[in-house]
């Protein structure tokens, strides 16, 4: 299966490698190089790179390469899928992926992918088993460590492992036993020009975090299960008592994990809650083109619109912008022609707006594609998917003092 | 790879730009000149015996590896701490030894002692690490202390040790070929393992080293469509991928009937875009409707895999749901394999790696299928922040999925997307819009009319890509074309694109009397040019004028010999050599007559128009989701999916399978039980509880079993127990009870196989070997075997089919003690209606004897153990009369036994706690049970026709023993003679008139 592993940086440095079998050579990333270099962006190198002896499977996270070398025949999600999991874990030890940290704490990274495959076949992915492996650095500990020459890895032997929920450490202990869970529900729209939605899907998470003392058999059961059509479980969750009775039955891993995520289908149309007016218009005779655009809300049902986020990728005509915004603040690069304006909060009162005028080569003609408006929005305690909430949540086995949630959309 | 290379890496390494701390590094630290020196001081922080020091060192170590650097020079100085007490130090030297070991092959020797030891110690964690280690470390010297070590793993108590061993098993493979034999061997035996730990691992080790010995998983078959569910994932998608393999060499195919039936493919699609749009509801009634629609049978066994693994569509890796979404593809018949178009399209969302290699495969089966992938049309709109190559996939679909009905929004979608600035995939979009003009008749005048307005596209790459595609387009119905061939030739003064050019040189050409008087000028104009043009160009202009000398010699005659002439003095040949032909060709000269008649017939023949067509067309000869496919070439190890059997699966291995199949229904049904997490609708339970057993159920069965098999079968059980394990509690001896039976049950079958795969000639043989076998566990087995062999001699005249014998047989023969075998835990109630019909036909047989003589004491059961009981033992058995007291009770005979030095006193049963319904009707007190004594009582319970248990207490003057006993169906029926006619009579009544 995975033969051997490459962490590479957007300068095309391998800065870190790790072998499961016999060792390839760190030349076979010539064909990544290429392959890179053929491709504009980051994003555009192909997933899945043929080699002469070995096929390169790679992903693109946090402005790292993770390369794959594989020999034989594996199904490609089983790796990229499996890469994204490292890149998971990693977050989840060090907090952030990012080649520093990586290189900071190097060791423990080498434990942890060593854990992670056994002769490239996945042998441990579940945080909360590896945490029990190998235990994540802490300031704290590190400076424990250094005073008495302790150590990251686990002195006990991680049962979990042996047990049949294998996503779950055992003999967990809490004085305060609380659990939160957070839908978070994002919509992801296509508006044309005039304002009309050409497509609009929602997909939905619910993140919990458990913090409960033993082995505990949670039941959650949700207002109008209906709306979960097409839903994606936690191994934990026990699949037939959701077909049979729409119920969420699940021993829970400790800590942080998330639970299901759900997608409602584009077919039911979507009230997006923003709008954008713009008003873009270049002229073919001169070099200056009016520039125009203003946010407002929509259908929020008294809720704020918060980290209000434009990006807009201006044709290459476009040499220089010059804009006021009424709030909030506004970069362009000259060089990949992206704008990008943070808005903030909007307030209905007072919408707001950026205006100015864009200087365009001179001589050329006018652009003749729109550019594109991205914008980022968050609402807290909004439910676009009319209101996916859950009615209860029943516990057996352990006793639970406090019980807590707090309900995010956006 | 030896030393020496590796030693030139790191300085090369070394050498680059990216190792800033190089410098920082003192372990990496020194020049070439001081090589020697250089890891001295790693080398004496390993020799000291402080650990912090040690550990330090290591860490050192473990980071140059991670960078890439050479440390094969510590080697010794690494390996004399592989026994070092320090947990994370012992950790990391087991990392140096497995990146380091190949190279240092005779140091390496140093440590494997320390593994042997490990591989013995009592910690299952220490073992399962000892043998990870020992078989990564590739030596070949060890090969035969690695397979001795996983042949002892791979039967290990602990699983995840066994776990271990499956994993070890392509490394020993890949290390040394020759050992496939045995290693098959072992693999085989993993196989047959029960725990969902296990399975993942061994069926990729199954894949890795014989994927061809498909015979191996017959047995298995229906243990791994059961176990699917609770596998972690990744063991999931190897076996899914590997019963897709399967299952296409052992069913029919479902579609083949189907095809017969319907002899329009069209009405199929549709028949699954409604199912589809009907929801989540209709896919329980799509499979409902199935039976009857179809004449075609599937076989269960192909139900049962479809059935198991339509959940999995639902886990979060999208690895799983692609590797059922293909099995769905390649396996489930048509109507049903519209349910993973939902859980693909929800992969859509997830990471743009993810996105690209499900899009592939959404674009293969959206030719076959395009009706699955229809309501989601607008899931594949593209979205302006998609890299370029999820575009062109999601492009690529669309075009899939365009029809007469949809195709207006898809077209208007395009409009957009040719306004991107993305220019690789506006070409792209083109070349989309031409498909869907060639796919679509009733549109391809709006996308012609629509890319001629291209042409006056400021940018010339849109211009030079929707030539091309026009040119194939009015290769179609050039008749009607003329003004657009106008048009194009005006073109040819600005655009400069030579493939484009190109194009249109060749239309101009193609179809010169279309536009007889623009020809001949765009020729002068091209000659003109001609110097100058790319090479495609200049033969697109010797065509051209060939062309017209042939139509239209009087007025291009000239402009041709002058073409011709400046092609013959061009620098490439290939352009020289084309002038020489077609001059030879078209010039009339003296010997070269007989070919230049035909010029004509030669040049302007009607050429076929180009089919435009998916290049993701016949990629579904790979199966799906493999990385072939996504190459559309053959990888290394690519295991063929096979086809459908021909006709009918031949006959022969059906013949093995049924058989083989049906003797494990019965432990399957069981096995069922076993994971309530999934496949049983009493969710309950979770996979703790499944793990432990229930000593309640586990009574049960017994009795279940016992009631065949004769009595005395659990004391006899339980003597062999005791030399086991003298434990106090009656519900842990009877779980290791349950366990000891299993071992035994497990040695017999071993024997059982080994004689003779089931055929009928052996079984004589068999039969008599398992009885040796279990004489020796105990005498009185020996009437159990009695009348299996019996049953042998003379078949059974009851529901007598030539089939239902054969298996009755093969049945007996190898659960030679059916009953005993003690399957692992049922839940807690079985309630199950499988289960009690299972019951029923296992004491079926036997009952007939006994019911003749009630009392023989059938089926002796366990009630309290002499351990548990200090001395007392109690038994019990159904005797089979209605208890004279009340007639709704069944009468349940006690036996004691004291065992005990003292005399037991004042037996008697006290404070029932039974469940609503049952009562009990107590046995009257034994006033003293001498030692050495045994009594005989009985009492009366009414279990309301219901198989709950009835627990109560066992009261002796000192203590209490908390006892149950749980019914066997069977147990809870009594027998009623009747004539035929009364039979009949009562047959119709039940059925409900």
């Amino acid at each position: 299966m995975i033969h051997s592993l490459f962490l590479i940086n957007s300068s095309g440095d391998i800065f870190l490698e790790k072998h499961w079998k016999s060792v390839v050579s760190r030349s076979v990333c010539d064909y990544f190089f290429e392959a890179q270099e053929r491709a504009t962006e980051a994003e555009n190198v192909p997933p899945v790179i043929p080699t002469p002896h070995h096929y390169l499977l790679s992903v693109y996270r946090h402005k790292i390469f993770f390369v794959a070398v594989i020999q034989t025949e594996v199904p490609p999600l089983f790796v990229i899928e499996f890469l994204h999991r490292v890149v998971d874990t990693f977050q989840d030890y060090f907090g952030v992926c990012s080649e520093p940290v990586i290189k900071d704490n190097v060791v423990v990274v080498y434990e942890v992918l060593e854990e992670m495959l056994d002769n490239g076949f996945p042998l441990a992915t579940e945080s909360n088993i590896l945490k029990e492996l190998i235990k994540p650095p802490t300031i704290l500990r590190t400076v424990v460590n250094t005073i008495t020459g302790s150590t990251n890895v686990g002195d006990q032997l991680p049962t979990g492992q042996l047990s049949v929920v294998p996503w779950r450490r055992t003999g967990v202990k809490y004085t305060n036993n609380e659990a939160y869970f957070d839908v978070i529900e994002e919509i992801d729209a296509i508006i044309d020009k005039s304002g009309s939605t050409i497509t609009a899907e929602i997909q939905g998470v619910i993140d919990a975090c458990v913090k409960l003392t033993g082995m505990p058999d949670l039941t959650l059961s949700f207002m109008n299960p209906r709306l979960l059509d097409d839903v994606s479980f936690h191994p934990c969750v026990r699949f037939k008592r959701w077909e049979s009775e729409r119920i969420l039955s699940f021993i829970p891993p400790d800590g942080n994990f998330r639970l299901l995520s759900y997608h409602v289908s584009a077919q039911n149309l979507v009230a997006i809650p923003v709008y954008v007016k713009h008003n873009i218009s270049f002229r073919d005779s001169s070099s200056l083109g009016r520039f125009e655009i203003t946010v407002g809300p929509k259908q929020t049902m008294g809720k704020t619109i918060e980290g209000v986020i434009v990006t807009s990728q201006m044709p290459k005509g476009v040499l220089n912008m010059s804009l006021t915004p009424s709030q909030g603040t506004h970069t362009f690069d000259p060089v990949t022609k992206m704008l990008s304006w943070d808005v903030g909060k909007i307030n209905p009162q007072k919408l707001p707006s950026l205006k100015g005028t864009m200087s365009l080569q001179a001589g050329a003609s006018k652009p003749d594609e729109n550019p594109t408006i991205n914008l980022h929005f968050k609402i807290q305690q909004l439910a676009i998917s009319e209101g996916l909430s859950y009615l209860l949540l029943l516990l057996c086995g352990t006793h639970v003092s406090l019980l807590q949630s707090a309900p995010v959309s956006g | 790879m030896s030393a020496a290379p590796a030693y030139g890496e790191d300085k090369g390494g070394s050498a680059g730009p990216g190792e800033p701390e190089y410098g920082h590094d003192p372990a990496s630290g020194g020049i070439f000149s001081s090589d020697y020196k250089r890891h001295d001081d790693l080398k004496e922080m390993l020799d000291t015996n402080k650990d912090s020091l040690k550990l330090e060192a290591m860490k050192r170590i473990v980071a140059m590896i991670a960078r890439g650097k050479n440390a094969s020079d510590l080697f010794p100085a690494v390996v004399k701490n592989v026994a070092c007490k320090n947990i994370e130090v012992k950790k990391l030297v087991y990392v140096y030894l497995v990146r380091y070991a190949e190279e240092q092959q005779d140091l390496a020797l140093l440590s494997i002692s320390t593994f042997q030891r490990g591989l013995k110690d009592p910690n299952q964690l220490i073992r399962a690490s000892a043998l990870r280690v020992l078989s990564s470390i590739r030596v070949p010297i060890i090969v035969p202390i690695m397979m001795l070590a996983i042949k002892e793993a791979a039967s290990d108590m602990s699983p995840y040790v066994r776990k271990t061993a499956a994993h070890a098993i392509p490394k020993l493979y890949s290390l040394d070929s020759d050992q496939k034999d045995q290693l098959i061997e072992v693999i085989e035996k993993l196989l047959a393992d029960k725990t969902t730990l296990v399975a993942g691992s061994v069926v990729m080790a199954f894949e890795e080293v014989c994927p061809e010995r498909i015979d191996l998983i017959h047995k298995n078959y229906r243990k791994l469509c059961n176990l699917l569910i609770d596998v972690e994932e990744w063991g999931q998608v190897v076996i899914i991928s590997m019963l897709t393999r399967y299952a296409r060499t052992q069913f029919l195919s479902p579609t083949q009937n189907e095809s017969l039936l319907e002899e329009n493919p069209e009405k199929a699609f549709y028949g699954s875009e409604e199912d589809e749009a009907k929801g989540p509801g209709s896919e329980e009634a799509t499979t409902a409707a199935l039976p009857a629609r179809k004449p075609y049978v599937m076989d269960p066994d192909h139900r049962l895999l479809l059935r198991n693994t339509k959940p999995l569509l639902q886990s979060r890796s999208a690895a799983v749901v692609m590797a059922v979404a293909q099995l769905y593809f390649h396996l489930a018949p048509k109507a049903e394999v519209g349910v993973i178009a939902k859980a693909l399209v929800r992969l859509l969302r997830s990471h743009s790696e993810v996105q690209y290699v499900v899009l592939q495969n959404v674009a293969t089966m959206s030719i076959k299928r395009r009706g699955m992938f229809e309501p989601y049309l607008k899931s594949f709109y593209i979205r302006s922040t998609d890299p370029t190559q999820i575009k062109i996939l999601k492009l690529e679909v669309l075009t899939n999925l365009a029809n007469e009905t949809n195709i207006p929004t898809v077209l208007r979608e395009f409009q957009t997307y040719i306004r991107s600035m993305d220019k690789d995939f506006v070409a792209a979009t083109i070349q989309a819009i031409g498909r869907c003009a060639t796919n679509i008749g009733r549109v391809r005048d709006t996308c012609l009319n629509g890319l001629v307005q291209l042409l006056s596209n400021r940018d010339e790459l849109v211009v030079a890509e929707s030539v091309v595609v026009i040119k194939k387009l009015l290769q179609m119905q050039p008749a009607q074309h003329g003004e657009i061939i106008k048009h194009l030739a005006k073109l040819t003064d600005n655009i400069q694109v030579p493939m484009a050019r190109a194009s249109i040189l060749w239309l101009i050409g193609e179809y010169c009397e279309h536009v007889p008087k623009i020809a001949p000028d765009v020729l002068r104009k091209m000659a003109k040019s001609f110097t100058a043009e790319e090479d495609i160009v200049k033969l697109q202009v010797i065509n051209l004028a060939a062309k017209l000398y042939l139509t239209n010699s009087k007025q291009t005659k000239l402009l041709t010999q002058y073409v011709l002439s400046l092609a013959k003095y061009d620098q490439n040949y290939d352009i020289r050599d084309r002038a020489r032909f077609t001059r030879q060709l078209i010039v009339p000269s003296e010997q070269g007559g007989a070919l230049s008649r035909h010029a004509k017939k030669l040049f302007l023949a009607p050429k076929p128009a180009p089919v435009l067509e998916s290049s993701f067309k016949d990629r579904d000869h790979f199966q799906l989701g493999s990385l072939s496919h996504l190459l559309n070439a053959k990888a290394t190890g690519y295991q063929e999916l096979p086809d459908w059997p021909e006709e009918a699966p031949d006959p022969s291995v059906r013949n093995v399978e049924v058989p083989e199949w049906t003797k494990c229904s019965n432990r399957e049904k069981r096995k069922e039980k076993e994971k309530p997490f999934y496949s049983d609708s009493e969710g309950e339970s979770g996979p703790t509880e499944s793990a432990d057993s229930d000593p309640e159920s586990e009574s049960a069965s017994d009795s279940k079993s016992s009631s065949e098999s004769g009595s005395g079968e659990s004391s006899s059980e339980s003597d062999s127990e005791d030399q086991e394990e003298e434990k106090g509690k009656s519900s842990e001896s009877e779980q290791s009870e349950e366990e000891s039976g299993k071992r035994k049950m497990k040695k017999r079958k071993k024997v059982a196989e080994g004689q003779g795969e089931g055929s009928s000639s052996d079984e004589g043989s068999d039969s008599s070997s398992s009885s040796s076998e279990s004489e020796r566990t105990s005498d009185t087995e020996e009437e159990q075997v009695e009348p299996d062999s019996w049953r042998k001699k003379t078949p059974p005249s009851s529901k007598s089919a030539p089939v239902a014998k054969e298996i009755s047989l093969l049945d007996l023969e190898d659960f030679t003690p059916p009953s005993v075998q003690p399957v692992s835990p049922p839940t807690i109630v079985s309630t199950s209606l499988a289960t009690d019909l299972e019951g029923l036909t296992l004491t079926d047989s036997p009952l007939v004897p006994s019911l003749l003589s009630p009392v023989s004491g059938v089926g002796r059961q366990e009630l309290l153990h002499r351990v548990a009981g200090e001395g007392l033992a109690v038994d019990y058995t159904f005797s089979r009369q209605p208890f004279s007291g009340d007639p709704h009770m069944v009468s349940v005979h006690i036996h004691f036994s004291n065992s005990s030095e003292t005399p037991i006193k004042g037996l008697h049963v006290g404070t029932p706690k039974l469940p609503p319904g049952i009562s009990i009707q107590e046995f009257p007190e034994i006033e003293s049970l001498a030692p050495g004594e045994s009594a005989t009582a009985v009492m009366g319970i009414n279990f309301c026709d219901s198989t709950q248990v009835a627990n109560f207490q066992l009261c002796t003057q000192t203590r209490q023993f908390y006892v149950s006993i749980q019914p066997p169906v069977g147990e809870l029926m009594a027998p009623v003679f009747m004539s035929e006619n009364e039979f009949k009579k009562e047959q119709d009544l039940q059925a409900g008139h």
